[in-house]
């Protein structure tokens, strides 16, 4: 890749995740977005394309943030792709940049998600007076927990423990302590939505939401936004030493879908994706996973955390569970991974955490992240799910100068 | 009118009530949805097929909270019917890890969902442990 065609981002930031009873989506939105503009050092007149996501408004949120943040009449899309929305939004503005349609993009993500409670799943309805089949099953009642589950604590149970009667090796307790890691992690990360130690029996005795995942194994609904603001290469030669210095590089940044495979029509394949994006962001990026100082990866649940750990190829094929039992994966090992908490603690404002992560890897690649700095990162991976699915994934790497 | 209708038009009733999907002509892709053309090969032919009714469990969980109306505790299951995947509920055995074990074998098993205002008969289907657990 020639520096002509190289995208970085030259500003970013998450707003404290949690609850903001007196805040809106609009409110969290402009602050992710002002404070990314000031990190950037440019002003919303420099910009040349708006990418926004929000998934549980009513549409629109890209227009709604530009009436607050500076109606300079630029385009905008309004992204949807489930929790990989805010990659999804990256990527949109990553892509004007690399088309050559302007210099500086922005993407922002934000959701207000605190006590929203499970997510998808029917609320079953009265029964009708009489049977009637509806919809693409000919379903006489909603099926969501009398032809398995919907909601996303099962399914992503389901993809852990499937992995499992794959390789071996996997139980409640194990599934357990890859939480008690992020758990763990969090105390250090002032804007999680949880920053509390969990031990090992904390975890288990909690509320079971969906064996083997509890409550505190299941990513935390909660409030917040953020955005990030990407540059052209031949741009940002021409910008201070200090923004160049700052600067992070977009090495890859991948988005791929589910492909066909024989069992997704009853539980979604979140690996194929995210092998195959995994692959593509190595090969785009010119780096292996043992070059990665760390990784954000999509433990929506901890169950989904250690099939990730295979298909981003941080262990070798079938030895996820023996990795994460070497300790590799805590932020002392030798690939750590969600050092922020992770979606079980930091928490999943879900159209925020796909730029989140990424600055979370950002300001480690900064030597800016205090007290949870890991020591002299340069190379550092995100990825997210969306379930039905979309995979995003990012490959960042510090700067040079 | 009949007296009695599947959950989905996917379970067949009668003296051998079984699932049915409906498979790619061309490349044997198989869906329980009704379809516009296949996922896999693009095609746009399918023959309706019986699954087998009897398959081993290749994963689970144990759905403890769900949405309001949601009878819970109940086990979602993942089954391979002899190469063919199908999602269900283990029924017939206490929802209870104690009880359910990968790679066990299972079967279709059916169930009166109650009737409706008309006297029909709605009928649900799950599978059931085959060594009484
Ligand atoms: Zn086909």
């Amino acid at each position: 890749m020639s520096a002509q065609d190289e995208v970085w981002i030259l500003g970013i930031n998450m707003t404290k995740f949690g609850k903001h009873p007196e805040r809106d989506v609009v409110d969290l939105g402009v602050e992710a977005i002002q404070a990314a503009l000031k990190d950037a050092g440019v002003t919303m007149a420099d910009i040349g394309v708006l990418a926004a996501g929000n998934l549980r408004g009513h549409g629109g949120i890209g227009q709604m943030l530009q009436k607050q943040v500076g109606q300079t009449g630029i385009p905008v899309y309004n992204v949807a792709n489930a929790c990989a929305t805010g990659a999804t939004a990256l990527r949109t503005a990553v892509m004007a940049i690399k088309a050559g349609e302007c210099d500086y993009g922005l993407a922002v993500g934000v959701e207000k998600l605190a006590g929203a409670g499970l997510l998808a799943g029917a609320n079953r309805a009265e029964d009708n007076e009489n049977w009637t089949p509806e919809g693409r099953f000919g379903a006489v009642v909603p099926v969501d927990g009398r032809i398995g589950t919907a909601t996303m604590p099962g399914v992503f149970a389901q993809i852990g423990i499937e992995y499992g009667h794959k390789y071996g090796g996997v139980d409640f307790e194990l599934f357990a302590k890859i939480s008690e890691k992020n758990h763990s992690h969090s105390t250090l990360n002032p804007l999680a939505a949880y920053n509390k130690e969990m031990s090992l029996e904390q975890i288990m005795n909690d509320l079971m939401i969906a064996y083997p995942n509890t409550r505190p194994m299941c990513s935390a609904n909660c409030d917040g936004a953020a955005a990030a603001v990407v540059v052209s290469g031949a741009k940002l030669k021409t910008l201070s030493r200090e923004q160049q210095r700052r600067a992070v590089k977009i090495s890859a940044s991948i988005l791929t879908t589910d492909p066909w495979e024989e069992a997704c029509q009853v539980l979604p394949d979140v690996n194929t994706l995210t092998r195959n994006a995994a692959k593509t962001a190595y090969e785009t990026a010119g780096v292996g996973p043992e070059d990665l100082d760390l990784v954000e990866l999509h433990d929506c649940f901890a169950t989904a955390e250690l099939v990730h750990y295979d298909n981003l190829m941080l262990c070798e094929e079938g030895g996820a569970v023996d990795f994460f039992n070497s300790g590799a994966t805590w932020r002392t090992g030798s690939m750590p991974v969600n050092v922020s908490g992770g979606l079980q603690s930091k928490g999943h404002p879900i159209s925020a955490t796909g730029i989140a992560n990424i600055w979370e890897v950002c300001q480690h690649l900064r030597d800016e992240c205090g007290d949870r700095q890991i020591e002299d990162a340069k190379v550092g991976l995100a990825h997210v799910i969306g379930l039905g699915s979309a995979c995003g994934l990012h490959i960042l790497e510090r700067s040079a100068a | 009118m009949s007296e009695s209708i599947p959950i989905v038009n996917y379970l067949v009733l009668g003296d051998e009530p079984h699932l049915v999907s409906n498979e790619c002509t061309n490349c044997k892709a198989r869906f329980f949805d009704r379809r516009n053309a296949c996922a896999r090969c693009f095609g746009t032919d399918f023959n309706q097929v019986a699954v087998a009714t009897t398959g081993e469990l290749r994963s689970f969980t144990i759905v403890e909270f769900a949405a309001p109306g949601v009878e819970v505790p109940f086990v979602s299951a993942i089954i391979d019917c002899d190469g063919t995947s199908v999602n269900a509920n283990i029924i017939n055995t206490k929802p209870v890890p104690e009880h359910i074990s990968l790679s066990m074998k299972v079967r279709l098993a059916t169930y009166s969902m109650g009737t409706d205002a008309k006297g029909v008969e709605a009928i649900g289907f799950g599978f059931e442990p085959v060594q009484a657990a």
